[in-house]
């Protein structure tokens, strides 16, 4: 099978890649890319723990084609740190208990970030809705909720 | 060593909410799960599975696939060729590579080792499997029944009476005193037969390996589990090697909940790898593990309660009859000896039932067998407290367990914390808040006994005073914290200084699986007698080096110091001082701990929760729940809210979703999480954890494993709060809209 050329940016860096025609990005990003931050829990988009930023957007990167990502930007949890200062995130899933196992903690984060980039003040409701796409199975969500809530307090400056 | 390990002291680390240790690689996508290790040539392997529940494999006609371009092994289970030494491992052989029968719908049949996905897949399709299609069986009560399809022939143990299918494995029986007697002198006696499906633990995390395996018959594993010594030591006993020719190394693991104590593709990966030379990398899809990994048993039980009109129960008994699948698994056993746990009863009998079933083997799913017998007894306990007009928690708390109590298992109970467990809820505002429309709130108790095991600890002071810990334990809620913290507070020196990581299987001796809520228990005491014995150690360098005896020295605030006037009069030396003249001083300090560890001491649990019911839909909303639950001790508090937490909301989506269904044809119809719906995060409300702390006599800061006891409640729990709020009593899980519905119109 004759592989497709892809140009493309991920987490700010220039990359290429030869992806076949029914690769999805996760499997590019895994296997290709290596990074593996990115987590494969279902290959359908019911558990979110692929989650990315395609232009700015958050999507399952299980449903969206390697091919697809020419042209366009990629964001993954590996870019989510600035060196080695991590973002108001990060630091609050760590200090507040908001992950056990951590698989879905990449797509959560992700995806929490998505939300305070637009949403700065939201209401707890507003959290568990945007999050109801990335399943956790090990904390019942309590843990998170309060860190994603905390975080956009602290990033008001409101803490 | 049971009884008197627990000794009184101020904690200065253990208490506190540290941040863990794998915490940075989790945040960044650092963390190397099952899926996330690659090796050089590395291929991956993928499995055939049977598309029927029940058929007779005729033959398997491999010879197109291991012609194809990329193809470097196919195999099946005639590669297998070494008869495992137990039976436990023989069903274990069978139930990831198939004999003479595939036995549920996903069976692995064969698999393949390519270099590409696609050229694997295309192999898989080129594999010609001739089943004859035989007939089958799914549920529970169908597969008892005299004239049922049977799974096996001559498997049935002399326990089950005449009468039943040669699917009805085993039959064992728990209680004491005279059950006919307790209910002639009941006023109350209510009976109701009860339904649960089976559920999926969940985990978000596929199972995955790399596997890499010689002809020289050494290999190495790297997999996802709760367990790499089981791994290694089952894998070894189907392939027919030495166990000490595998290691094992666990990756980081992406929830487990019992479902990875034990092994599906791990084994097949090594006989890929084997046949192939090259590493191979497995991994499931979401499919493969609904349709073929291990989840719960689906259950059918009956119970019965007499009581008197003052609230004094007088007799039980409960017939749990549970199918786990296409193999003997103990699950009916442990819910007829859990179910009637949490109370003192003068007449008891508890029977359990194993059958097998056209499904996939169970596996442990936190407190395997619990959650369903606790959900029976305690709607029929919620019943009955009704029918007497008494306050359910009141009327639990007439016929609670005590210390001293003969439990309904059989052993009498050390000191325990369910009385607390329900004062506590009783006594919380949640107890008595108002309720509105459609609302109903419910309580509901678990109990689940908690587990020690084999375990090894190896604990090693560097150069500069800092210290390394080895467990043997996958960590899965947070025990490599717990561990430091431990260890810190033993030696006397700050969290930080102590990094702990889980050894490879060549690395520590045997460690039983993390399972039983254990790992915190029985690591943690390790733990606390390795960092012991360094002291010991750390104590006689000091005394040498001060010329004085041994026994002259004590260990206080992370030092040596004499241990009174007459000892001698000596500054005191720190792990930092001992550890940086320890070359000299007689070489390395290490302390290491081995044992099977006994004390676990049991745990118990009471929920509440309240729930709102749509009249017009059936559907259910959780409006408010809270845990209490005695964990002895809390190590890591943020760790063992968390536990709490995920526990009552893995119960919330078994009570309320969570369902296998099975078609006509005995295909699983809803193998993926579109349909197999666990709870999201705006299905719930904030879950509040309130902890109780009855230490346990068994381990030296009176911790008790909290890993399982939080699924126990919830079942019952949000049984008997619909049960309230509809005004009719719900008998079958899951309390799915249209069953909701059904339920209120009927009524």
């Amino acid at each position: 099978m004759s592989r497709i050329h892809v140009t493309t940016t991920v987490n700010g860096d220039a990359v290429d890649y030869l992806c076949e025609a029914d690769d999805t990005l996760l499997d590019v990003l895994r296997d290709q890319l290596d990074l593996t931050g990115s987590k494969e829990g279902c290959a359908s988009g019911d558990c979110g723990a692929c989650t990315v930023e395609l232009d700015g957007r958050l999507v399952c990167s299980c449903l969206v084609l390697g091919a697809e990502a020419e042209g366009r930007t990629v964001e993954t949890i590996e870019g989510m740190a600035n060196g080695d200062v991590l973002h108001p995130l990060q630091k609050n899933f760590i200090e507040k208990a908001a992950l056990q196992c951590g698989v879905c903690t990449p797509g959560i984060l992700v995806a929490a970030k998505n939300l305070l980039d637009h949403t700065p003040d939201p209401s707890e409701e507003e959290v568990r809705y945007w999050l109801a796409g990335n399943l956790c199975r090990c904390t019942g969500y309590d843990k998170i909720i309060r860190a994603v809530l905390d975080t956009a307090a602290e990033m008001r400056g409101a803490a | 060593m049971a009884k008197d390990e627990f000794e009184k002291r101020e904690f200065k680390v253990v208490g506190t909410r540290v941040a863990r240790p794998d915490g940075l690689d989790k945040v960044t996508g650092r963390a190397r799960y099952g899926a996330d290790m690659s090796a050089p040539g590395m291929l991956v392997g993928y499995c055939l599975r049977s598309p029927h529940a029940h058929a007779r494999i005729k033959s398997i006609d491999t010879s197109e696939a291991e012609a194809m371009a990329g193809v470097k092994a196919v195999i099946t289970r005639a590669d297998f060729t070494n008869v495992p030494a137990s039976d436990g491992t023989r069903d274990i052989l069978d139930n990831v590579m198939a004999n003479d029968k595939a036995l549920y719908d996903g069976h692995t049949v064969a698999a393949v080792a390519a270099t590409s996905r696609s050229a694997a897949k295309a192999a898989l399709k080129a594999i010609k499997v001739d089943y004859e299609v035989l007939p089958h069986v799914t549920d529970v009560d169908a597969a008892m029944l005299p004239g049922a399809p049977e799974l096996h022939q001559g498997r049935q143990q002399e326990s089950v009476p005449e009468g039943f299918s040669q699917n009805v494995l085993a039959r064992s029986q728990y209680g004491h005193g005279d059950v006919d007697a307790g209910f002639a002198q009941a006023d109350v006696i209510i009976e109701r037969s009860f339904k649960t499906a089976a559920t999926h633990q969940g985990y978000i995390e596929p199972h995955a390996c790399l596997a890499t395996m010689g002809n020289d018959n050494q290999g190495d594993l790297f997999c996802c589990t709760q367990g790499h010594y089981m791994v290694r030591n089952t894998c070894a006993d189907i392939l027919g090697m030495e166990s000490g020719r595998l290691r094992v190394t666990a990756s980081e693991i992406g929830g487990g909940f019992g479902g990875k104590t034990t092994v599906f593709l791990e084994p097949v990966a090594l006989m890929l790898s084997k046949k192939s030379g090259k590493p191979v990398k497995m991994t499931m899809s979401r499919d493969e593990v609904m349709r073929a990994s291990g989840p719960t048993a689906s259950t059918s039980i009956d119970i019965k309660i007499g009581t008197t009109r003052d609230g004094v129960i007088t007799a039980a008994t409960g017939e749990f009859r549970y199918q786990s699948g296409c193999f003997y698994a103990m699950n009916g056993a442990l819910g007829a000896m859990c179910g009637f746990a949490p109370y003192d009863l003068e007449n008891l009998k508890s029977v359990g039932w194993e059958v097998t079933t056209n499904r996939p083997k169970a596996a442990a799913y936190r407190a395997p067998g619990a959650p369903m017998a606790a959900f029976a007894v305690e709607s029929v306990v919620d019943e009955v407290a009704k029918e007497i007009g008494m306050d359910p928690i009141d009327f639990r708390l007439k016929n609670a367990a005590d210390e001293g109590t003969k439990s309904a298992y059989g052993p009498t109970y050390p000191a325990i914390g369910l009385r607390a467990t329900l004062e506590a809820a009783k006594a919380h505002p949640h107890w008595s808040a108002p309720l509105g429309k459609n609302q109903g709130r419910g309580v509901g108790c678990g109990f689940w006994f908690n587990f020690g095991g084999d375990t090894c600890v190896s604990l090693m002071l560097n150069p500069d005073g800092t210290v390394s810990l080895s467990e043997g334990n996958p960590d899965i809620g947070g025990s490599r914290a717990s561990m430091s913290m431990m260890a810190a507070e033993e030696l006397g020196v700050p969290y930080e200084n102590v990094r702990t990581i889980v050894a490879d299987t060549a690395s520590l001796g045997q460690n039983e699986v993390t399972d039983g809520s254990r790992v915190t228990f029985a690591v943690g005491l390790a733990t606390i007698k390795a960092a012991r014995h360094a002291i010991e150690i750390m104590k006689a360098r000091a005394a040498a080096t001060w010329g004085i005896d041994a026994e002259a020295v004590e260990w206080v605030d992370g030092a040596a110091q004499p241990a009174g006037p007459n000892a001698g009069k000596f500054p005191p030396l720190t792990v930092k001082e001992i550890a940086a003249t320890m070359s000299n001083t007689g070489g390395p300090i290490a302390g290491h701990f081995e044992a099977n560890a006994e004390g676990a001491g049991v745990s118990f649990g009471t929920h509440i929760c309240d729930t709102e019911v749509d009249p017009e839909t059936g559907a259910v909303k959780i409006l408010r729940y809270t845990v209490f639950q005695d964990a002895g001790k809390a190590v890591h508090p943020d760790y063992v809210e968390g536990q709490l937490q995920g526990g009552a909301v893995q119960g919330i989506g078994w009570a309320l979703n969570e369902e296998y269904i099975y078609g006509e044809d005995g295909t699983l119809q809803n193998a993926g999480y579109l349909d197999y719906r666990i709870p999201v995060a705006s299905d719930l409300p904030m879950i509040e954890p309130v902890i109780l702390e009855i230490p346990n006599p068994g381990h030296p800061y009176g911790v008790r494993g909290v890993g399982e006891t939080g699924i126990v409640p919830p079942l019952a729990t949000i049984a008997n709060a619909v049960s309230r709020a509809a005004g009719v009593r719900m008998t079958s899980l899951p309390m799915s809209p249209p069953k909701v519905l059904a339920a209120i119109k009927a009524n």
